[in-house]
C-alpha cells in the first residue's frame, strides 16, 4: 500500500504529458476534466498511502521509496525518491484535495479563454512539482520540486502575458523566489559538507552531531530560502503582484500550497533547527510576526479584492512562522491546513465575485451581492469568520494555538499577533461589508467603463484585460464553480476538529505529526486557566475586530481611515525599484564595466601580450639561408664550449 | 746538416700538403669566380689525400682523388657551366646587413680555438681505447689496408654498406625528378619571381669588375 | 727554418680544424649557391681528415671504414644538392642564396 506513493506524482505528471501533446486537440473542456481526473487520482492514491500509514506503528510511518540512482559523482550521492511520512502525506493530501477542487473550478472560470488547454497543462505540472517538493526524501529532490513550483508559478502568473503588467509580475515572482533559493543552495551546500549527505533519513538522524554554528547557518539559509518562497519580509513584494494570474491560480498556489513549501522546509529541519543557538529560532518568530503585522497594516488600505487576500496571505503565512518559530510546529502545520482551507475558499469566492461581476476587481464598486450570488457570500462569510478566528470555524482552534505558543516564547510575539489578529478580523470584515453587504455601487456603469485601467498598487488587473462592464447585472456562477465553494466551505467549518486543544485524544494532528517531531516540538507546561483565559482573549479580539469594521463599512458611522501610504505598501515596493533603478543600477553598471575593462582586459591582454612575442619572435625567421647556417653554426660553437667544459684541465 | 737534423720527409711531405690545403681552402671562399673555386677545391683534395698516404690510409686517398676530385668536382664544374653561372660575383655587396660578416667571423675562431684547446687540454692524447692487439679492427702492420677495410666493410659494417648502395640508388633517382623539366600541368608557382629582376642589375655589375 | 719537432697527430687534427673553420666562414659569407656547396665539401673533407687521423692513433681500422661511408654519403648528397641548385638556377640562372626566401615568416 505504501509503495503506491509514486502514483501520486505520477499522475499529474502523465496528465501533464497528455496535455502537452493532446491538450490543444482535446479542447475546452474535455482537456480541464482530463487534468482534475488526474489530480483527483492523485488524491485517491494519496487516501490510499495515507490509509498505509496509519496502518503501520509509530516506527513503521517512515516510509522511503526509492525511484531511481540519480547523481553518483564521487561521495557525493543523490537518488530520486519519494518519502511518505505523516508530515508530507498530510501536505500531500490537502495539495491533491484542494488541487482537484481548484482544477474543477478552473473548468468554469476558464470558460471561453483561448488558451484553457495550456492552462490545465501548467496547473498539472504545477501539482506534480508540488508533490515531488513534499514527497521529496532528500533535500535535492525537494529543490527540485521547489524550482519546478516556482517555474510554473511564473507560467502561471503571466498566463495572460499580453499585458505587460502580468508579464513582469510573472517575472518578478520568478526572479523574487531565485533570490530565495541562493539560500536554500548553500543551506544544501553547507549541509553536504558537514553530513556528507542530503537525504533526510541520514541528515535528521544525524543532526544533533552538526555543530551549533553550521545548524544555526543551515537554519537560517533554508529560512532565506523560504521567506523567497512563502513571501515574508523582505522577499515578500512578489505576492501581491501575482494576483495578475488568473484566480484559481492565486488560490491554488498563492493560498493553498506553494507558499506553504517554507513551513513545510522548517518542519521537515525541525532537528537542524533544534541543534542551532537558541536566537535562530527566534528569528524566524520574529520575522514572521513582523511581516504579519506589515501585511495586516496594508491590507486594511487595499481596493481591489484579490490584493487584500494577498496581503492576507503574507500575514497568516507570518503567523505560520511565529509558530515555528515558537516552536510549536504542529500548531504551524495546523493553521497551515486550516488556512488552505480558508483562504482558497476566499480566493475561488472572489474569483466568483469577479466572474459575476464580469471581470469587475474594484470592491468600491461592488456592493449588496449576497442578493444576486447568495451561494458564493454564504461561503465566503463562512470563510470570513474562520480567518476572523470565530469558534468553532476551524481559524480560531489553528490561531488560538499559535498564539498560546507565541505567549509561552515571549509576551511581546504574543502581542504582537494579538494586533495582527484584531487588523485581520478588520479588514476581513470591510471585504465583507463592502462586497457583500451595503448599497449597489456599480450602477454609474459608463463611467466606470470609460475610467482607464489602473495598475497600481490599489488598481486591479483585469482578467484578460477586457474592460468591466457596469450596467449588467450580476450573476451567480455555474455549479462548476460553486460546488468547489461549498466544499472548502464545509472544511473550513470542521477543519478544526483535527486538532481540538481539549483533551489529549483530540489532539489528531499533535499524535499523528510526532514521528517526524521526534520532541523537538515545544512543551509548554501553561495552566488551563491560562489557556482559556489566552482563547478568550483572542476571540474578543476578533469579534472587536468585526465590530469596528461594522461600524465603519457597514453603519458608516465612523470615516474610513485608510491612509495612502498603506495603500501604497508602505511604499516598500517603490524603494527597491528605486534603489535597483538607481544605486543599484550604477553598481551593476561598475561591475559590468569592471567585468569588460579588468577581466577581459587581462584575457585579451593575454592574447595580445601573446600576439605582440609572436610577431616579435617571428622576425627570426629571415627566410635567408645564410642566417639559419649561422644559427646551425653557433650552435655547433656551445656546444664545443659545453664539451671543453667538461674536460678538466 | 744541424740545420736540418729534426726533419723528417713526414714534415715535409706534412708541410707541404697542409699548405695545399689550407691555400686550396682559403681560394674557395674567397675567389669570386666559382670556376676558380673549385679549381682551388680540386687543390685541397689533393692536399687531404697526400694527407691520407702519409697516414698509411693508402686506399682512402685513392678513393679520395677518384670520387671526390674526379667525380665530385666535375659534377660541380659540369653545373656550373650548363647553368651558365660562372660570372664573378661581386663579394663586396652585404645585402644581408654587416653583422653576418662579423658574426661569422666569430664563429670561425671559435671553431677554430675550441677544438685546439681540446687537444691542448688532453695533451694531444685521444680519449678514446685504442683498439686491442689482437681485435679484428685493429690496424696490423701485415695486412694492407684494403684488405683490413674491406674485411670490416664486409662483415662489421654490412649493413650499413648495403644501405648506402640504397641511398645511392635514392640519390640517382631525386636527382633525376628534380632536375627534370617540368610539364605544364604540374606546373607550381615560382616562389623567386623577385630574384630575376633583383639580382639581374647586380650580377650586371658583377660582370664589369670580373 | 729550424724544423719544429716531430709531426704528432695533433698537427693533423690542428689543420682539421683550420680546414672546418674556413668552411664554415665561408658557407655563412658567400652568396652563389655553388660556391657554398663547394665550402660544405672543404668541411667533409676537414672531418676525414680527422677521422683517419684518428684511426691511426688508435690503432682501429674503424675510422677509415666511416671516411668510406662519409664519401659515399658526400657524393649522394651532392647528386641530389645540384640537382635542387639546377632546378633552382634554371629560371634565374643569377639567383642567390639571399633570393631564397619563401620562408621567411
Amino acid at each position: 500500500m505504501l509503495d503506491l506513493v509514486w502514483l501520486i506524482p505520477a499522475l499529474p505528471l502523465a496528465g501533464f504529458l497528455v496535455l502537452v501533446v493532446a491538450g490543444r486537440r482535446m479542447g475546452e473542456p474535455t482537456a480541464g476534466w482530463l487534468a482534475t481526473a488526474m489530480c483527483g487520482g492523485a488524491f485517491l492514491a494519496t487516501v490510499a498511502v495515507f490509509a498505509g500509514l496509519l496502518g503501520e506503528d509509530h516506527e513503521g510511518r517512515h516510509h522511503v521509496l526509492t525511484l531511481f540512482d540519480w547523481i553518483k559523482v564521487g561521495g557525493f550521492e543523490v537518488e530520486v525518491g519519494l518519502l511518505a511520512d505523516p508530515l508530507s502525506i498530510t501536505m500531500a493530501l490537502f495539495i491533491t484535495g484542494i488541487g482537484t477542487l481548484i482544477h474543477l473550478y478552473s473548468i468554469g472560470y476558464m470558460h471561453g479563454d483561448p488558451r484553457f488547454s495550456k492552462f490545465f497543462v501548467y496547473l498539472n505540472l504545477f501539482v506534480f512539482s508540488m508533490l515531488i517538493l513534499v514527497l521529496g526524501s532528500n533535500m535535492l529532490v525537494t529543490f527540485l520540486g521547489w524550482e519546478g513550483v516556482g517555474a510554473c508559478s511564473y507560467f502561471l502568473i503571466s498566463f495572460w502575458f499580453a499585458e505587460d503588467a502580468n508579464a513582469s509580475a510573472g517575472k518578478k515572482a520568478f526572479v523574487t523566489n531565485r533570490i530565495g533559493d541562493w539560500g536554500f543552495m548553500c543551506a544544501m551546500f553547507l549541509t553536504f559538507a558537514t553530513v556528507g549527505s542530503l537525504d533526510y533519513s541520514v541528515v535528521l538522524e544525524r543532526a544533533p552531531e552538526i555543530a551549533p554554528v553550521t545548524a544555526t547557518a543551515i537554519a537560517l539559509l533554508l529560512f532565506f530560502g523560504a521567506c523567497g518562497k512563502s513571501a515574508q519580509l523582505p522577499l515578500f513584494v512578489w505576492l501581491p503582484d501575482a494576483m495578475a494570474g488568473p484566480t484559481p491560480v492565486s488560490a491554488l498556489i498563492h493560498a493553498a500550497t506553494m507558499v506553504t513549501s517554507g513551513v513545510y522546509l522548517m518542519t521537515r529541519v525541525n532537528p537542524i533547527l533544534a541543534q542551532s543557538y537558541d536566537w535562530a529560532p527566534s528569528i524566524i518568530a520574529w520575522v514572521g510576526v513582523i511581516t504579519a503585522l506589515f501585511a495586516a497594516t496594508i491590507a486594511v488600505a487595499q481596493t481591489d479584492i484579490k490584493k487584500v487576500l494577498a496581503y492576507s496571505t503574507v500575514s497568516q503565512l507570518g503567523f505560520m512562522f511565529l509558530a515555528v518559530g515558537s516552536g510549536a510546529y504542529v500548531a504551524a502545520i495546523f493553521h497551515m491546513v486550516t488556512h488552505a482551507f480558508f483562504k482558497a475558499l476566499m480566493f475561488l469566492g472572489s474569483g466568483s465575485v469577479i466572474h459575476g461581476m464580469h471581470d469587475e476587481q474594484d470592491m468600491r464598486r461592488m456592493g449588496n451581492l449576497r442578493k444576486y450570488m447568495p451561494v458564493t457570500a454564504a461561503t465566503f462569510i463562512v470563510g470570513w469568520l474562520a480567518i476572523a478566528g470565530v469558534p468553532p470555524f476551524a481559524g480560531f482552534w489553528s490561531k488560538d494555538e499559535i498564539l498560546l505558543f507565541a505567549y509561552d516564547k515571549s509576551p511581546a510575539l504574543w502581542f504582537l499577533g494579538l494586533i495582527t489578529a484584531l487588523l485581520t478580523a478588520f479588514y476581513m470584515s470591510r471585504q465583507v461589508f463592502m462586497v457583500f453587504y451595503g448599497e449597489e455601487r456599480w450602477g454609474d456603469g459608463v463611467a466606470a467603463a470609460s475610467e482607464p485601467q489602473a495598475s497600481d498598487a490599489t488598481g486591479g488587473y483585469a482578467k484578460g484585460g477586457e474592460a468591466p462592464l457596469g450596467p449588467t447585472e450580476p450573476h451567480e456562477s455555474p455549479w462548476l464553480m460553486t460546488l468547489p465553494l461549498v466544499v472548502l466551505a464545509g472544511l473550513a467549518t470542521v477543519g478544526g476538529a483535527l486538532n481540538l486543544p481539549f483533551t489529549k485524544g483530540t489532539h489528531f494532528l499533535e499524535r499523528w505529526l510526532e514521528p517526524v517531531l521526534e520532541g523537538n516540538e515545544r512543551v509548554i507546561d501553561v495552566a488551563t486557566g491560562t489557556k482559556v483565559g489566552l482563547a478568550v482573549i483572542a476571540v474578543l479580539t476578533g469579534l472587536a475586530g468585526i465590530a469596528l469594521a461594522y461600524r465603519v463599512y457597514y453603519q458608516h458611522r465612523r470615516a474610513p481611515i485608510e491612509p495612502e501610504i498603506l495603500a501604497e505598501g508602505w511604499r516598500y515596493d517603490s524603494t527597491i525599484a528605486a534603489f535597483m533603478g538607481g544605486p543599484g543600477r550604477e553598481a551593476f553598471e561598475a561591475a559590468a564595466t569592471f567585468d569588460r575593462t579588468v577581466i577581459d582586459g587581462a584575457v585579451n591582454g593575454v592574447a595580445s601580450a601573446v600576439r605582440g612575442g609572436g610577431g616579435g619572435l617571428r622576425k627570426v625567421q629571415t627566410g635567408f639561408v645564410r642566417s639559419y647556417a649561422l644559427g646551425v653554426a653557433v650552435g655547433v660553437v656551445a656546444l664545443l664550449a659545453y664539451f671543453l667544459s667538461r674536460v678538466t684541465f | 746538416m744541424h740545420l736540418l737534423d729534426g726533419v723528417t720527409p713526414e714534415l715535409i711531405v706534412f708541410i707541404l700538403a697542409s699548405a695545399a690545403c689550407i691555400a686550396g681552402a682559403l681560394g674557395v671562399v674567397l675567389n669570386s669566380n666559382p670556376v676558380h673555386a673549385a679549381l682551388s677545391l680540386v687543390g685541397t683534395l689533393f692536399g687531404i689525400a697526400v694527407l691520407f698516404v702519409a697516414q698509411e690510409a693508402n686506399f682512402l686517398a685513392a678513393v679520395q682523388v677518384i670520387v671526390y676530385a674526379g667525380a665530385i668536382v666535375v659534377l660541380f664544374l659540369f653545373v656550373l657551366m650548363l647553368l651558365g653561372v660562372d660570372r664573378a660575383e661581386d663579394l663586396s655587396i652585404e645585402p644581408l646587413g654587416g653583422g653576418q660578416r662579423i658574426a661569422a667571423g666569430i664563429v670561425g675562431l671559435s671553431i677554430l680555438a675550441l677544438p685546439l684547446l681540446a687537444f691542448a687540454s688532453t695533451s694531444g692524447e685521444a680519449t678514446g681505447a685504442p683498439a686491442a692487439a689482437d681485435a679484428p679492427n685493429a690496424i696490423t702492420k701485415t695486412t694492407p689496408d684494403v684488405a683490413q677495410l674491406g674485411e670490416s666493410l664486409f662483415t662489421t659494417y654490412l649493413f650499413a654498406f648495403e644501405v648506402t648502395s640504397v641511398l645511392l640508388v635514392i640519390a640517382v633517382v631525386g636527382a633525376v625528378v628534380l632536375a627534370r623539366k617540368v610539364r605544364r600541368a604540374d606546373y607550381v608557382e615560382d616562389p623567386l619571381v623577385e630574384a630575376a629582376p633583383a639580382a639581374a642589375p647586380e650580377s650586371s655589375a658583377a660582370a664589369e669588375p670580373a | 727554418m729550424i724544423a719544429v719537432a716531430q709531426v704528432t697527430p695533433a698537427w693533423y687534427l690542428a689543420l682539421g680544424s683550420v680546414l672546418f673553420a674556413i668552411g664554415a666562414v665561408g658557407l655563412l659569407v658567400r652568396r652563389n649557391p655553388l660556391v657554398m656547396f663547394m665550402c660544405v665539401e672543404l668541411m667533409l673533407n676537414a672531418v676525414t681528415l680527422t677521422f683517419v687521423t684518428f684511426s691511426r692513433m688508435l690503432n682501429d681500422i674503424n675510422g677509415q671504414t666511416v671516411v668510406v661511408f662519409v664519401l659515399v654519403v658526400a657524393a649522394a648528397e651532392v647528386v641530389v644538392g645540384l640537382g635542387i641548385i639546377v632546378a633552382l638556377l634554371r629560371k634565374h640562372p643569377s639567383a642567390t642564396a639571399d633570393d631564397i626566401t619563401v620562408l621567411r615568416g
